[in-house]
């Protein structure tokens, strides 16, 4: 019965992570056309998403090498833009922080926005859920994700500059985190961290790439925190 | 940067982001976690994103930064659809109906 449930949950994340599809795709495929655009090799561009797997920086990080910003810069800018993840680890701790170590460590590796958000919305819905379910489930949400990342890196890098400008997938992100938002708004406290979170992250745009926006998360955690507080 | 200095930028970024992402999962592992920060971290989905996506709705990069009243429109109609139906894939879809409507009306297609 164990194995049972263990597969059921594996194939429910699996089935959660789908959707997520429809972003990883253009969103994998933009990073291989840029990165190929930007001078890198084909390798370089398959580098990128095998081993750092994480949209958002490594455009960051491919913007920094346009630049010629020079290594720490580089380095400080795309691992800021990261920093976020260290907020999801911690957020994950009472979910899977029992699991054992080597399964902790592929977790991590396969912790993005996207695992993160589906993973996180299940655990809490179904709070019977047991530790080896909830690693099954994670995995399940990875298994379509990361292969379709790296794959649609390649297709990209491959097809380069033939993508027209006119199919707007420099939208294609900022319309899927909205899109997945939403839906989590679900409580006044909620709205009023998402609402702080917008606010303070555009009032800081200026500071160093990722500092405004850890500074903006930490307020909308508060805000989050004392608007629950009031209610009850 | 030469291909080396890149292949350095690649891996160490690798290796960097790995250590953000196992820093709590790994390092804490089963010892109990305060009540208020348990409470905090409840808003960590809620509080990144928003941040994370605001400054990129209101000046694309795709634009040279300009606001976009396309994007904009594309913006908000995901978020009110997501509100909605409380699911993801109808909010993106209609979010790109959207914005593809709205490039078209603009004459940006």
């Amino acid at each position: 019965m164990a194995l049972a449930t263990g597969k059921s949950a594996y194939l429910q994340g699996v089935r959660d992570g789908m959707p997520f599809l429809l972003v990883a795709v253009p969103f994998a495929a933009l990073f291989g056309v840029s990165a190929v655009e930007a001078g890198l090799s084909i390798g370089q561009a398959m580098g990128f998403s095998v081993l750092v797997i994480a949209g958002a920086s490594q455009f960051a990080a491919l913007q920094m090498i346009v630049d010629n910003a020079g290594v720490a810069l580089t380095l400080l800018a795309a691992l800021a833009v990261n920093l976020r993840m260290a907020m999801y680890s911690a957020s994950l701790v009472p979910y899977l922080g029992e699991a054992p170590l080597w399964k902790r460590a592929c977790v991590s590796y396969l912790l993005f926005d996207q695992s993160y958000v589906a993973a996180v919305a299940r655990y809490e819905a179904d709070g019977t859920m047991r530790l080896r379910d909830r690693v099954a489930f994670f995995f399940g949400v990875a298994t379509p994700i990361a292969p379709t990342w790296v794959l649609a890196t390649l297709a990209g890098a491959l097809l380069g500059a033939r993508i027209p400008d006119a199919a707007a997938l420099d939208f294609a992100l900022p319309i899927t985190f909205i899109a997945m938002v939403g839906p989590m708004l679900r409580t006044l406290a909620h709205v009023a961290a998402a609402l702080v979170s917008v606010v303070v992250g555009l009032a800081l745009v200026g500071l160093p790439s990722g500092t405004g926006l850890l500074i903006a998360a930490a307020c909308a955690m508060a805000a989050g925190v004392i608007v629950e507080g009031k209610q009850t | 940067m030469t291909d080396a200095v890149i292949w350095t930028v690649i891996l160490a970024l690798g290796v960097g982001t790995f250590l953000i992402r196992f820093s709590f999962l790994g390092l804490i592992g089963t010892r109990p976690m305060p009540p208020l920060v348990l409470r905090l971290l409840r808003y960590t989905p809620v509080a990144v994103l928003p941040g994370l996506v605001a400054p990129l709705v209101v000046w694309p990069a795709a634009t040279g930064g300009t606001l976009d009243p396309a994007r904009l429109c594309a913006a908000a109609v995901a978020l009110v659809v997501g509100l909605w139906t409380r699911s993801v894939i109808p909010a993106v879809l209609a979010g790109f109906a959207t914005l593809y409507l709205g490039l078209w009306l603009t004459g940006a297609f």
